[in-house]
């Protein structure tokens, strides 16, 4: 058992690993998406699959092109990115809960302001 | 060897808790467990050696936008209010999609994984570089997309004063 464990443990961590946690976190946040009602809820869902794509972009540039740097950048830009986007949601949202006082999607059906 | 065991701890805290962000009823606690599985998020950088890319996840995420996040949620909720889901029968439906998601993704991943990679290394990129690839406008250095980037978050500055602005 021991002598298991210690061939298990050896070498780097296979990039099945790191792509298997990405993937958890990015169904997690497909669940959280669909099966929340409200708005602050599905941002935080967003949040999570955001940064399951931005680890595997960090991953797969590690272990397929260790001597460049393309997939860090992208993953430097898509942080950026998801900083604007939550940025303009949330105020969205206020403006919503100011005008609706309610940020639960099944209310928010009308397009009157 | 103690760089997989700390791997598998990351992996398990990000597991748990961001499955718990999405399923736990108050919304304040779905914050705070969002906020645990970007800090092992950053754990994970760094362990893949990306330190600047580490500083930029904790600078960015788990400092701006989870400040952003905990004020909006203290301007749009009552304390103590709990944020309903969907009734039982469809959020068993959706988990069953999403497992159905994740063993799929998770076969296509064991199956073609091990073909991909054949090299790892632990040389970290040194700041110098990062700094001359951000800074550069040859081939494979990124100045235009810096620029392009900056111009982004100019006009979402603009932007969330116009639509949050109390007219």
């Amino acid at each position: 058992m021991y002598e298991f464990i210690i061939n298990f443990l050896e070498g780097p961590v296979p990039v099945e690993a790191y792509l298997i946690v990405s993937a958890i976190m990015f169904f997690a946040g497909v669940y959280g998406f669909i099966s929340r009602k409200n708005l602050m809820m599905i941002l935080i869902s967003v949040e999570l699959m955001l940064n399951a794509a931005d680890l595997n972009f960090a991953v797969f540039n590690r272990y397929l092109y260790p001597g460049q740097l393309e997939g860090m950048f992208f993953t430097l830009f898509s942080i950026a990115v998801a900083a604007c986007e939550t940025a303009v949601a949330i105020a969205i949202i206020i403006n919503i809960y100011r005008n609706m006082q309610d940020v639960d999607v099944e209310q928010l059906d009308e397009l009157k302001g | 060897m103690a760089e997989q065991l700390i791997f598998y701890m990351l992996a398990a805290v990000i597991a748990f808790f961001s499955i718990m962000a999405v399923t736990t009823k108050r919304i304040i606690r779905s914050a705070t467990f969002l906020l645990l599985v970007l800090l092992a998020v950053a754990g994970l950088y760094l362990l893949l050696g990306y330190q600047y890319l580490m500083t930029v996840q904790i600078a960015v995420y788990a400092g701006g936008i989870m400040a952003l996040f905990i004020f909006a949620i203290l301007l749009t909720h009552k304390p103590g209010e709990s944020a309903p889901s969907k009734s039982i029968g469809k959020r068993i439906l959706i988990a069953a999609f999403s497992v159905a998601g994740l063993a799929f993704c998770t076969h296509i991943i064991v199956c073609n994984a091990s073909k991909a990679y054949n090299y790892f290394s632990a040389s970290t990129p040194d700041i110098k570089q990062i700094g001359l690839t951000m800074m550069g406008t040859g081939k494979y250095q990124y100045l235009l997309a810096f620029e392009a980037i900056s111009i982004l978050i100019l006009a979402c500055i603009i932007g969330g004063i116009m639509i949050a602005r109390r007219r």
